[in-house]
């Protein structure tokens, strides 16, 4: 197993530097001069200079990459040139509003997806099936930002029954400890805080998880109907077992080996998904934060933040990897 | 983002075409037979015929030219007029002709899924016939570039090369083109080498025919099903894709252009007022995001040769 996690790990190594190699031709590749892109309307000839000298633009292209690296090992990934506010301090604010919408967005797609998924298996060619199977297609094809705005469009604007935007009522004078909204209203006893973070989840939420919950759904389905073939669940239904124990012990148990790497996968790309979701719902997380950047082209803040996405998403990559290697020894011979 | 949807029957990796199959004129054969027997991809190709139909008749379809704000003044922050005689749908948020506008965002969905699936099926083809063909050293880079690619989630990758290329129509086509090399790279590099083991093309080596001829005039076509299925099947997610880059504000500058993803944009301000600004544009990247979805599937399965009787 420790031979299996070094390996694993030393094959993230020549993708993070080629990663960061890319990023830094990057900048190099925007139109106009480097410095004044990364500056912005800030860019003074005193800043020019100071940029100049910090990342070495008017020096050697492999010094100017050494310096880069070095300010990135560093921890320096620059400051916004809208904000003035550090790259890293800016993620670390907005990233668990990204994550706890992430969390909620996935437990649903989990909790609805498996369920349907073997159902769906369960009754294949009956009504139950044709439905799951066309609603997970339906899901897949509807764009996620559609999907949010006719959500907010019915649930908010229409019924009322849920906020339009934001992630908690700016009325509400709640204390902010970790920034995950919810757990900080449960960590300081104010439940009306949490009670209207969650609310304010909700269709956030509903959306970003229509297209892993349809996905969960396909892949249950199709490993449920691989495993109710294999033999030894032919064996245990001729032992007389009970159909509840086959399917909680044998079906269940090694139908959701695929399931778990589809919900690894799927929350590495909520990370970089959650842009549309965000911004359509006002939802102040990494998301929004980027699509702000983009409309500004404000470059240190879309490098620093690609690199952060792509850090975390292999990091997940890993652990699905690992979790996949620990509950089947088979993968880590391989 | 990029989603792939996974079969519908058991797990099972991307198709290879069976090597040994009688002769390619009978795969294809068989499997338009089976394509016109079967009801979804019947269906898939209708959408897909009625917006290839639409995009290329959207002049003769539209009354009115494209982006032409010429009745702004009948709208109100309160109010967008609704159908009328002239207007079959009513206006947009712009004073343009809802109805045209829809019409004409077919064209440029169109064009711009087809050129984006075209740049990333070109580049992605290379890399990975380079990879598998040659094989060695061209493989081992070509894979690490690959392994780099997919390090960003593809939307982002997508944003960030838009984002260089600046406020023109080519940047999102190649922004989403260069988001799909990897997956027909991997996907012909994978066909190539299980190819290369197989007994006709080690037959071919033995009769001294040169390693070119062998990859381009024998492992080549037999990889042409799986990626025509995954060209299919992408052509959905790059009309998703486009209109998802517009609606974050990349590609063309102009707020009033003819794009479903754009007009989904404007419409979000004018919510209460007229929800069908939203809904149109919405419901028309979807069914034909469906349109596509549903035929490539169709085409996965008359290819697949373990369904075949």
């Amino acid at each position: 197993m420790g031979r299996f996690v070094l390996r694993r790990l030393a094959q993230l190594v020549p993708v993070m530097i080629g990663l960061s190699l890319l990023l830094f031709a990057w900048v190099r590749a925007l139109p106009g001069d480097p410095a004044r892109a990364l500056l912005g309307e800030r860019a003074t000839p005193a800043g020019i200079a100071t940029v100049n000298d910090r990342y070495g633009f008017d020096q050697p292209l492999f010094v100017q990459y050494f310096k880069y690296l070095g300010a990135l090992l560093r921890g320096d990934f620059g400051s916004s040139i809208r904000t003035g506010q550090s790259v890293v301090q800016s993620f670390v604010e907005r990233f668990p509003a990204t994550i706890e919408l992430a969390v909620a967005a996935m437990l649903f797609a989990v909790v609805l997806g498996i369920p349907l998924g073997y159902l769906a298996a369960r009754h294949q060619g009956r009504p139950v099936d044709t439905a799951v199977m066309s609603g997970s297609l339906l899901g897949v094809v509807t764009p996620v930002f559609f999907l949010a705005i006719l959500l907010k469009l019915v649930f908010a604007n229409w019924l009322h029954w849920l906020p339009t935007s934001l992630r908690q009522d700016p009325r509400i004078d709640a204390t902010h400890i970790t920034n995950f909204y919810v757990l900080d209203g449960l960590l300081t006893r104010e439940w009306d805080a949490a009670w209207d973070a969650v609310v304010h989840l909700v269709l956030p939420a509903l959306a970003l998880g229509v297209i892993p919950l349809a996905i969960v759904a396909r892949i249950t389905r199709a490993s449920v109907t691989e495993v109710l073939n294999e033999d030894f669940v032919r064996t245990a239904e001729s032992k007389g077992l009970s159909p509840r124990v086959i399917s909680r012990r044998h079906v269940l148990r090694n139908a959701l080996l695929p399931v778990v790497t589809t919900i690894g996968i799927w929350t590495g790309l909520l990370l970089s998904g959650a842009v549309l979701t965000e911004t359509v719902f006002a939802f102040n997380g990494i998301g929004q934060y980027l699509f702000e950047a983009i409309g500004q082209r404000d470059y240190p803040v879309l490098q620093g933040y690609i690199l952060f996405i792509a850090i975390i998403y292999a990091v997940i990559n890993l652990v699905v990897d690992l979790t996949y290697g620990l509950v089947d020894p088979r993968v880590r011979m391989s | 983002m990029t989603v792939d949807l996974p079969p519908a029957g058991a797990a099972q990796p991307a198709l290879v075409v069976d090597s040994d199959d009688a002769s390619r004129g009978g795969l294809w054969r068989e499997a338009w037979r089976r394509l016109i027997r079967n009801p979804t991809a019947i269906l898939g190709a209708l959408i897909i015929l009625v917006f290839v139909l639409v995009a290329v008749f959207a002049p003769l379809l539209a009354p009115y030219e494209p982006g032409s704000t010429q009745w702004s003044g009948d709208v109100t922050p309160t109010s967008v007029p609704g159908p009328s005689p002239g207007h079959l749908l009513g206006l947009d948020r712009f004073g343009s002709d809802l109805y045209t506008q829809l019409v004409y965002g077919a064209r440029k969905s169109l064009v711009y899924g087809v050129v984006s699936t075209a740049i990333g099926l070109t580049f992605g083809a290379l890399l990975g016939i380079l990879a598998g063909g040659i094989g060695g050293w061209v493989d081992t880079v070509v894979m690490r570039v690959v392994d780099i690619m997919l390090s960003i989630p593809s939307l982002l990758l997508a944003v960030s090369v838009a984002a260089v290329l600046g406020q023109n129509a080519y940047s999102i086509m190649i922004a989403i083109g260069v988001a799909q090399v990897p997956i027909f790279a991997r996907l012909l590099r994978g066909s190539m080498l299980s190819q290369g083991r197989s007994d006709y093309v080690l037959a071919a080596s033995a009769l001294g025919i040169r390693r070119r001829r062998i990859v381009m005039g024998h492992m080549l076509p037999n990889a042409a099903g799986p990626t025509i299925v995954q060209a299919t099947l992408n052509l959905a997610t790059a009309i998703i894709e486009v209109a998802a880059l517009s609606f974050l504000g990349l590609g063309e500058s102009d707020p009033a252009i003819a794009e479903w993803g754009r007009m989904l944009v404007a419409a979000q301000d004018r919510f209460q007022a007229a929800p069908r600004l939203a809904l149109l544009p919405g419901i028309c990247i979807a069914v034909t995001a469906l349109g596509f979805t549903l035929f490539g599937e169709a085409l996965r399965e008359a290819l697949d040769p373990r369904t075949r009787r």
